[in-house]
């Protein structure tokens, strides 16, 4: 049985770098059991720093981030596909279980699990040099899927990929998301991909928290073209210019 | 363009350069009248080939075998001690530079010493051609395995991989290409070695390899037959050469930019 997930709690979280930077700086936050929370802000606001706290490959110089999971079940989608380029789709997707010593039959099974759910079963013999941008990040949100995790980190999956290859992937997230029911962060600098994806938007600045929102459109009947949902993409907007202005101020 | 014509025109334009290099040679060498024991025309070379064929091919063996020994065991030990000092930073700082310093010392200056530790014959054009051979696949090694992607690291990091693990899947294979032309260089670099150990410790007779055969050529004003002898340590540099270039193009072939660049180049 798949435990429920955890809450993913940040307590006065700082991280400063050597020079004197707080990329994070207080930062209060608790992400829901199975929720999904977008984190926006402008260049430079400490948003990937906050996602690498979570995921482990950071530690704050203050506070605490408690993922209330194990190392195992805390899983990380990075900006760009991090393949390994001499190894197939397939394994590449396995390597999370390899690396913790999973047979290779079970784990094997278990990619291409994942990859017939993300539609990539065609290309699980492929090479990584074989595949468009748009599959590579696709098998990576795939390898980010395959140990099952509790805790599913995005840092920007789609910021190098064409508009219609991010709408197919924001699909894929939800589609994701829903089937594994992971408490979810993501990264982005798309306010319409954080109101489509998120039930809550968390907009940053200067490694704080300039304001917290709750999507107010219902996930089931959210449009991208429907006023409703323009209008929460122009509120958040509108927090995120304000976040800007406080940036760049 | 087809495999055939691509075959052709690797192949081709070099064997073109060589034949005009060796037309214009030996044109060159009628005409100006020079002496045969300064300049033998190609033509002269071949003749003496020709004439010594079985104790060049026994040479050239005995010469191919002390550069193979040499270059194999240059590149375990290179690769092993390589793979250990990159794995370990102290290493890395502390044995990396030595390292450098030593490939300075040139191998014809410490032969005589070499002679102290082992037998003159074989086992000096082995261990001559080895040292000569290290260098080049320690610091590939080295080089190869410290400039990983640290975003594949940081992935490896993420999934709680030990540090051996990460070695063996990430760090061995991402440095297979850089390793392979640390592997090139030293196979040249193995078939001197070999020969300048042969200088050293001279084994004649019957066994005797081709750096005996172009000092007892020299000592008989016999410059055909060093030239002939000349012309096959090429060839056995470049056998070994070739050997090596084709098992690391075979290793990564299907996915580094070096082997697939070529492959579409030539398509």
């Amino acid at each position: 049985m798949i435990p429920a997930p955890p809450t993913l709690r940040f307590d006065c979280v700082a991280r400063e770098f050597p020079g004197g930077v707080r990329a994070v700086d207080g930062v209060t936050l608790s992400l829901s059991p199975g929720s999904f929370t977008a984190v926006i802000g402008p260049s430079g606001c400490g948003k990937t720093t906050l996602i690498r706290l979570a995921a482990g490959l950071d530690v704050p110089t203050a506070g605490r981030v408690d993922a209330g999971t194990t190392k195992r079940s805390c899983s990380l989608c990075f900006q760009d596909p991090r393949l390994l380029p001499w190894r197939r789709v397939v394994d590449n997707v396995a390597l999370p279980l390899e690396l913790v010593g999973v047979p290779r039959a079970r784990r094997h099974a278990s990619a291409l699990e994942v990859l017939q759910a993300a539609g990539l079963a065609h290309a699980s013999r492929m090479l990584p040099a074989q595949l468009s941008g748009g599959m590579r990040m696709r098998v990576a949100l795939a390898r980010a899927l395959v140990t099952q995790p509790q805790v599913l980190l995005l840092d920007e999956p789609c910021s190098a990929v064409d508009e219609f290859t991010r709408m197919q992937l924001d699909a894929e997230i939800l589609r994701a998301w829903r089937a594994c029911g992971a408490t979810t962060m993501l990264v982005t600098h798309s306010v319409s991909e954080a109101v489509w994806l998120a039930d809550r938007v968390v907009v940053m600045a200067h490694g704080r928290v300039h304001a917290d929102h709750t999507v107010r459109v219902d996930r089931a009947s959210r449009d991208r073209s429907d006023s409703a949902f323009l209008g929460e993409v122009e509120h958040c907007m509108r927090l995120l210019a304000a976040a800007s202005g406080k940036a760049a101020a | 363009m087809s495999a055939r014509a691509a075959a052709v025109r690797a192949v081709g334009w070099p064997l073109l350069g060589v034949a005009i290099v060796l037309v214009a040679w030996q044109f060159g060498v009628m005409l100006s009248g020079v002496a045969p024991y300064l300049l033998p025309s190609p033509a002269a070379i071949a003749r003496a080939m020709w004439e010594g064929r079985d104790m060049l091919a026994s040479a050239m063996a005995r010469t191919a075998l002390g550069a193979a020994i040499g270059f194999a065991c240059a590149a375990a030990a290179g690769g092993l001690l390589g793979s250990v000092i990159a794995l370990i930073p102290f290493l890395r700082r502390s044995l990396y530079p030595l390292a450098t310093v030593l490939q300075m010392v040139p191998v014809v200056a410490v032969a005589p010493l070499l002679q102290l530790w082992v037998d003159n014959g074989l086992p000096m054009a082995i261990l001559s051609a080895a040292i000569v051979a290290l260098f080049p696949v320690l610091a590939a090694t080295i080089d190869g395995q410290a400039s990983v992607d640290p975003g594949l690291r940081e992935l490896f990091k993420l999934h709680g991989a030990t540090r051996l693990r990460r070695w063996w899947k990430l760090d061995l294979p991402w440095s297979l290409p850089a390793t392979a032309t640390g592997l090139r260089i030293a196979a040249g670099l193995a078939v001197i070695g070999a020969v300048v150990g042969e200088f050293v410790s001279g084994y004649g007779g019957t066994r005797a390899p081709l750096g005996i055969v172009i000092q007892a050529a020299m000592r008989d004003a016999r410059t055909d037959l060093v030239f002939a002898a000349v012309a096959l340590t090429t060839v056995v540099g470049f056998a070994l050469f070739g050997a090596v270039s084709l098992v690391g193009w075979l290793l990564v072939r299907r996915w580094h930019a070096s082997a697939v660049n070529d492959s579409e180049e030539r398509r």
